[in-house]
Order: C-alpha cells, then structure tokens, then sequence
C-alpha cells in the first residue's frame, strides 16, 4: 500500500504501533516455542563449543625422534637449541624457550616431548568459510565475464555467435546445477585430468572444476539479465554515438554498457546471492566448503543444532556484505 | 556536399512498406535545406538514410564524395562528417554535459583530453549554455538540452549537419532558444538539412525547401516560392491547413 500513498486515508499512529508490537510478540513467540521444543526432545545446547571451530588454542609439541642424554641446551636469538645424543647418533631440536621441557643431562626415550607450545590456530569452520569465499569470488567474477560476453554474442546478427550463446544458455539453464557438477567433475574433469597426466602436467584442483561449473552455470543467467539491461537502453543512444562516429564496440563499451549495468545492477546482485549459496553443493565433488566442514564438524561434535545455525548465519553473512557492496555501488553510478 | 539520387526504402515489419520512392536530394556546400511534408511522409527516414541510420535497398547516397551505401565503405568516418540533431536529444544520461561533448572528439577524432575540454567549453559557449558544463543532461530543460545535443555534434566539426525534427519534443517556449542557435549556424555558412515543422524558420533560413508526401518528393524550390506559389495540388492543401 505503501507504493501507492494517497489513494487511501494515512494509518493512525496506533495502527503502526499495534501491528509492530504484533510483529516482535510473533518473532518471540517463535523463538520461545523453537526453545522448549528442543528442551522435550532432550538436546544440550553446547554453545561455548561452537568458538573452537573458528579458532582454537593448539598444543604443539616437540618430540625426540632417538633415545639418549640431553647434552647441551643453548639459546641464541631467542630460539633454544637442544641436543640429544646418544653413542651413535645425535639429533638438535630448535624450539622457543619459554616451552621448554627438559633440563641438561635428562635421559630421554624416542616420542617423549623435550618442548610443548600452545598456538592460537583458525578452525574448520573459519577454514570452510574462506574456501566458500574464495569459490564463490572467483566464480562471481568469471561469471560476469561469461555473462557479459554471452550477452553480448545474444543481440549479435552473427549467426554462429548468436546460436552459441542460445545453445549455451539453454543448455546451462534447463539442467540442475547439482547434476552439471556431477557431470564437471566425473565426466570432463577426469578426461582432463587423464590428459593433463598423458602431457606430464600435475592434476588440475577439484575446486577449479568447482568454480567453473558454478561460473558456467551463473554466466547462463547473467547473460539473459545483460541481454535485458542492454535491450532496455534506449535506440536513440546507439544512434546517437554512431551518427558522431564511434563504432559499434566503441558505442557500446561507452555508452550502452554502463547504463545498462547501472540498470540491472539489483537483478545481477540477486544472481551472484545464488552463486553464493549453490556454492555449498560443491561438497558433493569434495570441496571442503562451508556446509561441507559443517557436516564433518557435526559428525564429530554431535551438535547439530548449534553448527547448522551458524552454518546459516555464516552465509547470511556473505550474502548480505556482498548486497551492501552493490547497494552502494548503485548509490554510487547513480 | 550531399548527393542521393532514387532512393526507395522499404520496412517489413509489421507489414510492408514503400517509405522512399525515388527520392532524391542535392544539397551544396554551405546550403540550408528544409524537408517539409505531414507525418508518415518519409522525410526523417529520408534524413537517417542520409547517414545511413537506416538502410536504403536502391540508389545512390554520398556525402563529401563517399559512397554511403558501399558496404565496403568505413561508415564510421563518414558518419563523424556528418552531425546528427534528434528530437529526443539522445544525450548519454551517465556523462557530464562536457563529457557529452568530449567522448567522441577523444575517441573518434583522437583529440587530448586538453584539446578536446577546450573546444567543447568553446562550444558550450557559443550555445550559451558554458556554466552549466558539470551538471547531467537530466537536470538540464529541453531546449538546454537540445543545445548541448547541437554542440555535441559541432563537436566533430562535421561537415554537414542533419536536424530531425529538433524542436518537436520541446516546449513552445523553449523552441526559440533552439532555432536561435540553428539561424546561427546557418549564417555562419554550416550546411544543414533540417526536417521541421517550423515554417518561421524554413521561411526565414531556408535557401531551398524540399516537399515530401507518401515517400516522394514532390516539390522543391525557394522558400519564396514554396510559400507563396506553391504547384502542387498536395503541396497548396498542406499549406492551407498549416498557414
């Protein structure tokens, strides 16, 4: 109603506020009901477990590799070099001082530890976040390209190009992304690496297979969406650069494209969201992903409840950084 | 400057038209060409077929001696010698009234960055519109915009300039400021072709008025006779109806 203001008589003050009351008692009214249901089926929330999986203190210790007599314990530039011997072989260990263990003259077996430090490490989680990000920003960027290429070879009066990009967007959209992965990484992916191997190159990373299929997949779309941006700007501005001179890529790198970008901004947002969030199949080809981590976290940890809410708020996270990014790229061209 | 001789052109969709019949024009340097006829007469196709914004299927178009309809022809320098005035001023709503000016000049005529503000502040000048080189075409008034349009296209220093209809999307009292900067123009020896419905203006400016009806051109003379003797039977009821 709001989209049209005026054609109805304005709410009251009080009609505003009941329906927001109305709004908070219904979100904690559903919160409180999620609470008790989980308490009659007996789960433990265990939320202080949940930091560990994002950064935890590690326990790294130094072990002698040989039975034998410490003979000499020295410390230079802060590092301390410990010497273990015995009548046939002698081993020297660098750790930091503080994390020492043993004193001169110990007698030591083969796996007792001489030193033992703690370090702060990034969890799983942390770790599954980063590779979603890193897909998901590599495939975002590929996919534009595709996308605006496509695009373009679509209004093109070239038979060969204009029936190219037909074929691919038709091919790419009428299919699930799920089987085009299935199809990325068991069909082209071995005859690829089958023939990367046969010229003596190392095996190309199931992540880039990864990335690809999401690219190609998202690029189907982009390209439809551009197409639309371009074709929404108006004739007359084609027109107009031609008739000064410019040529057809010229007139369209200046003065169509930013325009339309400008205008489907908002749509191609919405496209790349998806990316984001389909990029949690590739745990299907054994990318170690967000969702991928979640379940091995959840298979070890036991709590289900707790992983996959983060799950969720991590890529919530994501989505909604990546929509503050275009929305002030669009205040921005405007 | 401009010659076309018998050109027919044709559109298909949504049904077949005839929109040109062997229409012809010639047009000498420094002239001041008016095209007149009612709506649905083909003179703004003849005009965009001039430069080849649209495609005529038979005859002859050169401008300054080269072949328009030549596919073979670079129809991108022959366009940069030949300005084009729309009714819908077809400003790039995304650059500065100054960027309007100086894009092509950058990029098709290969001018500095330097070169190019100078002479399109120059310009912007002569239009009567040079405090306003910052600002975007939208917040700009039609006929100010129409002006900025003219000196985009005097920008290149074409040769000739084709004017389609430039004052019909633009409020009565806007109108004037344009045609001022279009007289202008015209004396200072800028050839033209000008479709308009302005008769103040073909009367005044004009050196030769063209006549089109149902895709043929059917009269052409003086504005002196045009107006006041006209021949053609189809020529005295236009003119009855707008005079």
């Amino acid at each position: 109603m709001s989209l049209y203001p005026g054609l109805d008589a304005p709410r009251t003050k009080a009609y505003t506020t009941i329906w927001t009351g109305i709004f908070f008692i219904g979100l904690i009214l559903g919160m409180a009901g999620l609470y008790t249901a989980t308490k009659s089926v007996d789960y433990v929330w265990r939320w202080y477990q949940v930091p560990d999986y994002f950064y935890y203190l590690d326990t790294i210790e130094t072990v002698s590799e040989i039975d034998g007599m410490i003979s000499g314990i020295e410390t230079k530039d802060g590092a301390t070099l410990v010497t273990v011997k015995n009548p046939g072989e002698t081993e020297t260990y660098t750790l930091p001082t503080e994390s020492l263990l043993a004193a001169k003259g110990d007698f030591i077996y083969a796996g007792d530890p001489i030193g033992s430090q703690k370090k702060w490490r990034p969890g799983l989680l942390l770790y599954g976040l980063w590779i979603t990000l890193k897909a998901s920003f590599l495939a975002i960027i590929l996919a534009l390209v595709i996308g605006i290429l496509t695009g373009l070879m679509r209004i093109s009066d070239n038979p060969a190009l204009k029936w190219t990009a037909i074929t691919y967007i038709e091919l790419v959209r009428g299919s699930p992304l799920l089987v085009q992965l299935m199809i990325w990484y068991f069909v082209i992916g071995t005859l690829v690496n089958r023939l990367v191997m046969d010229l003596g190159f190392s095996k190309i990373p199931t992540l880039w297979f990864g990335i690809l299929s999401l690219a190609i997949f998202t690029g189907a779309y982009t390209a439809e969406i551009v197409r639309a941006g371009v074709q929404s700007v108006n004739v007359g501005q084609m027109e107009a650069a031609r008739s000064l001179g410019m040529s057809y890529f010229e007139a369209m790198r200046k003065v169509i494209m930013p325009q339309a970008i400008n205008r489907i901004l908002p749509a191609l947002a919405g496209q790349f969201i998806s990316l984001i969030k389909d990029s949690s199949l590739l745990g299907v080809i054994s990318v170690r992903e967000l969702t991928k981590i979640t379940r091995e976290v959840v298979t070890s940890s036991l709590q289900p409840f707790e992983l996959w809410i983060v799950c969720a708020a991590l890529y919530l996270v994501l989505t909604f950084g990546f929509s503050l990014l275009v929305q002030r790229l669009e205040t921005r061209a405007m | 400057m401009i010659r076309a001789e018998q050109v027919n052109k044709y559109f298909y969709a949504p049904h077949e038209i005839h929109a040109l019949k062997d229409a012809s024009l010639h047009v000498a340097s420094g002239e001041v060409v008016v095209i007149l006829g009612p709506s649905g007469s083909g003179k703004s196709t003849f005009l965009r077929c001039l430069n080849r914004l649209e495609y005529a299927e038979s005859g002859t178009i050169s401008i300054d001696g080269a072949d328009v309809l030549d596919p073979k022809a670079n129809i991108n320098t022959i366009r940069a010698e030949a300005g084009m005035v729309f009714q819908s001023f077809n400003l790039f709503p995304h650059k500065t009234v100054l960027e309007n000016l100086t894009m092509a000049q950058m990029s098709v005529r290969k001018r500095s960055k330097a070169e190019a503000d100078e002479k399109g502040m120059m310009l912007l000048k002569k239009v009567g519109i040079s405090e306003k080189f910052n600002v975007y075409p939208n917040q700009l008034s039609g006929g100010q915009q129409q002006r900025v349009a003219i000196a985009r296209s005097l920008a290149m220093d074409p040769k000739v300039i084709l004017f389609d209809e430039p004052t019909s999307a633009l409020d009565p009292e806007m109108v004037g400021e344009v045609l001022d900067v279009m007289k202008s123009l015209a004396n200072e020896g800028m050839t033209m072709v000008v479709v308009t419905h302005e008769m103040g203006f073909a009367r005044e400016v004009a050196d030769r008025v063209i006549f089109m009806d149902a895709g043929r051109v059917i009269e052409e003379g003086t504005p002196e006779a045009f107006f006041n003797h006209p021949k053609n039977e189809r020529t005295q009821t236009f003119l009855n109806q707008i005079l």
